[in-house]
């Protein structure tokens, strides 16, 4: 699978994530927020990390990699370092969000759901962001950028290394 | 029972103290923090630090005009408030001197709350700008105007009063209060909250739990995200009286995972409750024990369908069940269980405070109380308000929204999201209330008003929908799953100019048979943009079908770009963009558009800067 195999980063990823699994052993309904943190700490969930994880939660492994693939958060692929999250929303779409969209896109050379080639950037829209009465709006990982112009798309993303 | 009333007098001291002081506040909620609030209070405070003033810093949330973020509030000890807008980190010096000088910069005061102080001439005072005039702030009373991540704050302003006269009173008295003040369900629903106690409340079992609905799903709408980020302790407050009347121990917030900001501040409050010992075991020495746990969502729209939410919770994909047994009987982990929106929870805290009758004084017959609206799209001012139930649909975009963008004619406004639908010039006058917007074909939904104006092409917005509604629904049941789908295709294919008369009377179908046969709401609502604009703009859809024509201008497949010989300088910059190569033409004479090769990507039509492209 695509988890990087450079010795020390991934024992402590190991790490983590078994001192994660302790955790949520014994816990109601944990599988959703296990993964999302066994995401959190390898940037996407690899196959041996559901594995791992329906063995350990003794769920059917059939089971998470449903709930996996059918919540949009989830990435069975290596993602890029900053997501950008392009808002398509109603008040997005009336004041031009797909311009942005499109923008977003040429700027990267990656369409819907593609990461560019450096691992620098994941490219994704959402339905909504709540920030409409900035619309047309755009979320770069956890900041969101409002008002936007096509023309400015390209230097926004030049602050995220 | 122990009471709150020595904390509350000490925090009412320290909130006095504080807002005695002179004080800016930066507004930092999600559309704050996006148009750059936080860069503008890093600003304030280094030149306050620099210059060695006595100016406390300070920050809140949302005070609902989000076409004016980044917005700063300077308040001087004795003299009126003032709001300013659009404050970018180039004006921080300025405002500063202002302090110093006394004197407010009157061009960028958007209003000025007085207090006790006389007002400024000049400045539009908050209650009666156009702004705020109609609307009223029970729910949003503390947003934009306290410290959402301080419980000082909240205990300063009446907060944690709701639950400490509950827990005095019997648990059905909890229940009849909430039931007399007529509040309804904002998710959109419009369900008796009340009502829904009652059958928590009367339903066999010792264990039960209260959740909130925070999936704030629908585009357009962030009334829930505001109140979260905004006032997150008055939620929590309204959890704790439903678990007390319903009899329950546990609580759960389901919050979608796009808001960060209203989770860590949900997070906060909830730490700082525990601490107060507001949350836990034996609350104030009630004997009533109760804890919140945050679920974050995962992405999926249709778990803001209740029973779907109930599966998220527990671990499994969000799909809806069958109902009955309703969840009031059996629902999280197979416990009675009520789920409220975010919303209604925020105003139980007010109507247990200020009794049902102080509630139910506002609004109208069947639909008392306030709502929180999202006004977004093509209105000048977008943000958020609180109204009262009954105002019409033309005081909102009009007086509060302050018209449409650039002058433009009003064409329709979408209320409900998704599950809602478009209404029309010659319905602007409707009271809003939960009736009316029902027998318009629309719904009062969670809140969200997008505004569309001639621009705006009805026969898009509905595929807008569809394509939405198409992509997340569950697919647990076939009439939502392929018939959402049957419907987009049916669209994309008007919209591209393929349509036949035929495909309206199937269109009409399908929104029937959906709408019948669906599991959930999702599915039983999705039809309704269709189903409007059918209603409201079939001359739309016809003009696509019979004529090859988008009145709007919108769909590209039924465009065609001409260039106006008369208007043309033969500048060449069309020429240039054209990704085609359709363009021709010598420089300094007029320019030809070759319709066979036009892609009509409209690139040619944004760049001439002399109006010389027409599309029709």
């Amino acid at each position: 699978m695509g988890a990087c195999m450079c010795g020390n980063e991934q024992s402590t990823q190991d790490e983590a994530l078994a001192k994660l699994l302790d955790q949520y052993r014994d816990y109601k309904g944990g599988l959703i927020p296990v993964l999302q943190e066994a995401q959190n700490i390898y940037g996407y969930l690899p196959g041996e990390v559901l594995q791992k994880i329906a063995k350990e939660l003794r769920i059917p492994f059939s089971k998470v990699f449903g709930v996996c693939t059918f919540y949009a958060q989830f990435h069975l692929k290596p993602r890029g370092r900053n997501i950008i999250r392009v808002c398509l929303g109603t008040a997005c779409h009336v004041r031009g969000g797909s311009k942005i969209f499109e923008a977003a896109q040429e700027s990267l050379g990656v369409g819907q759901g593609g990461t560019t080639e450096d691992l620098r950037f994941t490219l994704e829209t959402v339905a909504c962001i709540g920030a409409c009465g900035l619309s047309p709006c755009m979320m770069v990982n956890d900041d969101t950028h409002g008002r936007l112009v096509p023309q400015k798309v390209g230097g926004i993303f030049d602050s995220y290394q | 029972m122990k009471s709150l009333d020595q904390i509350r007098a000490k925090y009412q001291e320290e909130y006095k103290n504080k807002i005695a002081r002179n004080r800016i506040v930066v507004g930092l909620g999600t559309c704050g923090i996006a148009a750059g609030g936080e860069k503008v209070m890093a600003a304030i405070k280094e030149q306050i630090a620099a210059r060695g003033l006595d100016v406390d810093v300070d920050f809140s949330a949302c005070i609902g005009m989000c076409y004016r973020e980044p917005m700063v509030e300077v308040a001087l000890a004795g003299a009126p408030s003032v709001v300013y807008g659009d404050i970018f980190p180039d004006k921080v010096e300025k405002l500063l001197d202002s302090i110093v000088n006394k004197t407010p910069v009157f061009e960028w005061a958007v209003m000025q709350i007085p207090g006790d102080a006389a007002p400024y001439e000049g400045i539009p005072v908050m209650d009666t700008s156009p702004y705020y005039e109609k609307q009223v702030r029970s729910v949003t009373s503390r947003l934009g105007r306290t410290n959402p991540e301080s419980i000082v704050d909240y205990m300063a302003t009446g907060g944690y009063e709701g639950i400490e006269k509950a827990l005095g009173l019997d648990r059905m008295a909890v229940i009849d209060e909430v039931k007399k003040s007529g509040l309804r369900g904002r998710g959109g629903a419009g369900f008796p909250t009340g009502t829904k106690w009652n059958f928590v409340y009367g339903a066999p079992g010792d264990k039960k739990y209260a959740v909130c609905n925070a999936d704030e799903g629908d585009p357009g709408a962030f009334m829930d995200r505001s109140v979260l980020e905004g006032d997150p302790h008055s939620v929590l407050e309204g959890m704790m009286i439903g678990g007390y009347a319903i009899g329950a121990d546990e609580g759960y917030i389901y919050c979608r995972a796009e808001y960060p900001l209203a989770i860590k501040r949900l997070n906060l409050a909830i730490a700082q409750a525990e601490e107060h010992g507001l949350l836990g075991k034996n609350i104030l020495d009630s004997g009533f024990n109760f804890t919140i746990k945050i679920k974050a969502g995962a992405g999926a729209f249709v778990c803001g369908e209740e029973t779907a939410l109930l599966n998220s919770i527990e671990g499994l994909r969000g799909m809806p069940r069958v109902r009955p047994p309703f969840p009031a009987i059996k629902g999280l982990f197979g416990k009675p269980t009520t789920l409220n929106n975010v919303e209604t929870y925020a105003n139980v805290p007010f109507i247990i405070r200020k009794g049902a009758d102080w509630y139910s004084a506002m609004g109208t017959e069947k639909s008392k109380g306030s709502k929180v609206f999202c006004l977004t799209g093509k209105v000048n001012n977008t943000g958020l308000m609180e109204v009262p139930m009954g105002i019409t649909l033309r005081d909102i975009i009009f007086s509060i929204g302050g018209g449409i963008q650039y002058d433009k004619k009003f064409k329709a406004v979408q209320s409900g999201g998704p599950s809602g639908g478009c209404i029309p010039a010659e319905h602007l006058d409707t009271p809003i209330d939960y009736e009316s917007l029902g027998a318009l074909g629309a719904i009062m939904g969670s809140g969200g008003l997008v505004v569309m104006d001639e621009t705006t092409c009805m026969v898009d917005v509905a595929k807008f929908f569809l394509n939405f509604t198409q992509l997340e629904s569950c697919g647990k049941c076939t009439p939502c799953r392929e018939g959402t789908k049957r419907m987009l295709e049916i669209l994309q294919k008007i919209c591209d100019g393929k349509g036949e008369m035929t495909d309206i009377d199937t269109l009409e179908l399908l929104c029937r048979v959906v709408k019948g046969s669906s599991l959930c709401a999702l599915g039983q609502t999705a039809p309704n943009p269709v189903a409007t604009t059918l209603r409201y703009f079939r001359d739309e859809y016809e003009a696509h079908i019979k004529d090859h024509r988008c009145p709007a201008g919108v769909c590209s497949a039924l465009l065609t770009y001409t260039v106006l010989a008369d208007k043309c300088t033969g500048c060449g910059v069309c020429l240039r963009a054209c990704p085609a190569g359709a363009i021709t033409g010598a420089k300094k004479e007029p320019h030809i558009i070759n319709p066979a090769l036009c892609i009509k990507c409209g690139a040619c039509f944004q760049k001439c800067k002399f109006d010389a492209i027409v599309k029709a």
